[in-house]
């Protein structure tokens, strides 16, 4: 694995195919996944991410589950979320869910919280959603003491308090899976991440660059703040999208129907105007590969690249397609990602090089008490 | 000097309303030492405006009052919300005044109301009448339902009052509203200070 880590994220959406009208079961939507997800790994991505939604026409309501299925059939690809919703899961059930799963993968995951972006979903698990962002403050609060700490005596104001609890599992070698934060407008959430020297990931799909340039500096200003290293030193995931046949004009020509009646920008911009306007790139390989690596020079040099290929209706056969695309040009771009890269710039987490760094600080006595909640 | 007055519509004794003309008293004397603030109650009043609805003259305790609103810089009207909309009590103090005697006076609109869905009153009820008598109501206007006086809302209530407040200074200073577009990132507000400060046992 090199120091960048590139994958994919799954929204999960189960879309009418626009060419035909033909629609995938649930059943075959999530065996999809399944195909998508072994296809990552054998194409050379190091990671697979699913989302969490709890409504039509979203299948994926079970991520740990989900997750657990595909570790048991890959060997390198590390398991994550995008996103774990972090305000209408009890964090008690997210510590021990995850925690379970990475027991299972042997340590090859990790998650990416989220608020959601479904209103109506905060009652059916009896939240309120206009207290949004006092739950994820609230609820990751408790879910990284349940991690850190073996007992844990909480009070607090959306759930019931805890009295000397123990998650369980512990997590595997006595450290957390490693946790991103996406948001893609809340500068709250940026601040969350940076205060915990957490990840903190930026959809980049449906805005303008501008956008995220102005969250992920703020999220590397405050990273700095609490003294978790230099700006350009903060941990930086980014989404990204894209459809790429060998010539330009067939990638366009096939593309546009799904584009043009997708979820969220379909029946809206055109797919000329929102390719030139956001990170999308529908075109050739090295057109591709172009936009991609001008990622680094907006949001300087980062850890996690992860693209959404399958939605909008595209059946199995071309998702797979363009994953073989997406493996013929990833040699490249990781060369020349890496040629960019400044020394001081941290490799992406794994579990691995985080329990190394741990067993490094606790025998090295002289090192300076590392700061509380900080990256290891 | 600047004279500022707050009319208040609030019917009961004591009054939700008056206590938010109240926070507007407090607010316009924190922000200019120099203004002077009344408050006018339309309740003490009731009498006088409608015999002044029916014969078409004030009597002189309301026309003292009314001689107070018209000369003032700068009003302040704080009504409670009834049945979509201010009592009548609030519209008849406006009717009987006349038709020219606001014309370019900055005014903070303001209104209580029993439940969150009222606060649209403010600007499909209040701010039609104001913009007929060619007043010039500002832009921040202040609806404080019971949310608002409680533990949770009281903060963020004020702070609306004070930026009213400082919209209504600032014209009377000439400087515009003295607000525009901003994309700063409150790093002081409770909400983020909570994140670096999480709980402990």
């Amino acid at each position: 694995m090199t120091s960048m880590q590139f994958g994919l994220f799954t929204v999960g959406d189960v879309t009418p195919d626009p060419t035909n009208g033909t629609v995938v079961t649930e059943h075959e939507r999530i065996k999809n996944t399944i195909t998508i997800a072994k296809k990552a790994e054998e194409i050379g991505l190091d990671v697979f991410a699913t989302g969490e939604h709890h409504n039509p026409p979203f299948v994926p309501s079970s991520p740990t589950t989900t997750l657990a299925y595909i570790a048991a059939q890959t060997e390198k690809l590390i398991l994550s979320t995008s996103t774990t919703l972090i305000t209408t899961n009890d964090p008690v059930k997210i510590a021990e869910d995850y925690a379970t799963l990475q027991h299972l993968a042997d340590g090859r995951m990790d998650l990416m919280l989220g608020r959601g972006n479904t209103a109506p979903v905060y009652p059916w698990f009896g939240y309120d959603g206009s207290k949004a962002i006092e739950l994820t403050i609230e609820h990751y609060q408790l879910l990284r003491r349940l991690w850190d700490e073996d007992v844990v005596t909480w009070q607090g104001e959306f759930r019931t308090p805890l009295q000397g609890f123990t998650a369980t599992p512990r997590p595997l070698d006595g450290v957390a899976p490693f946790v991103w934060h996406g948001s893609i407008r809340t500068p709250e959430v940026a601040e969350l991440a940076a205060f915990y020297g957490d990840g903190y990931f930026a959809n980049n799909i449906f805005w303008p660059k501008e956008h995220y340039i102005r969250l992920i500096n703020f999220y590397r200003q405050r990273y700095a703040h609490y003294g978790h290293g230099e700006p350009e030193q903060a941990i930086v995931g980014l989404g990204g999208q894209f459809f790429i046949r060998k010539n330009s004009q067939d990638a366009v020509k096939e593309f546009r129907p799904y584009f043009d009646n997708a979820p969220v920008y379909g029946h809206g911009p055109s797919l000329e105007d929102f390719s030139e306007q956001t990170p999308l790139t529908v075109g050739s390989p090295q057109e591709f590969v172009e936009k991609t690596l001008a990622f680094a020079d907006y949001f300087g040099d980062y850890q996690r690249q992860l693209f959404l290929v399958d939605h909008a209706g595209l059946p199995l056969k071309i998702v797979l397609e363009q994953l073989d695309e997406l493996g013929e040009v990833l040699p490249q771009l990781r060369a020349e990602f890496d040629a960019r890269r400044p020394a001081n710039v941290p490799d992406a987490p794994t579990h691995a090089a985080r329990v190394a760094a741990k067993i490094a600080a606790e025998s090295s006595p002289s090192s300076p008490e590392p700061v509380e909640g900080a990256t290891v | 000097m600047t004279s500022i007055v707050i009319v208040t519509a609030g019917l009961s004794d004591p009054s939700t309303t008056r206590l938010l003309a109240d926070r507007f008293a407090e607010s316009v004397r924190k922000q200019d030492g120099d203004a002077t603030v009344s408050v006018v109650s339309l309740r003490e009043l009731a009498h006088e405006i409608t015999d002044a609805t029916l014969t078409g003259f004030a009597p002189p305790r309301l026309q003292s009052v009314i001689d107070q609103v018209v000369a003032a810089d700068g009003l302040i009207a704080v009504t409670p919300i009834f049945k979509a909309s201010y009592p009548g009590l609030f519209k008849s103090f406006f009717d009987v005044l006349d038709t020219d005697v606001l014309t370019g006076k900055p005014v903070v609109l303001a209104a209580t109301g029993g439940t969150a869905r009222h606060s649209l009153a403010i600007d499909f009820a209040m701010r039609p009448l104001f913009a007929y008598m060619q007043a010039m109501a500002v832009p921040m206007a202040v609806f404080a339902s019971p949310y608002d006086w409680g533990s949770e809302g009281t903060n963020a209530l004020v702070d609306r009052i004070d930026r009213a407040v400082a919209e209504l200074i600032s014209l009377l200073k000439g400087n515009g509203t003295g607000r525009g577009p901003s994309d700063d990132i409150d790093l002081f507000s409770d909400t983020f200070l909570s994140i670096s400060n999480p709980p402990t046992d």
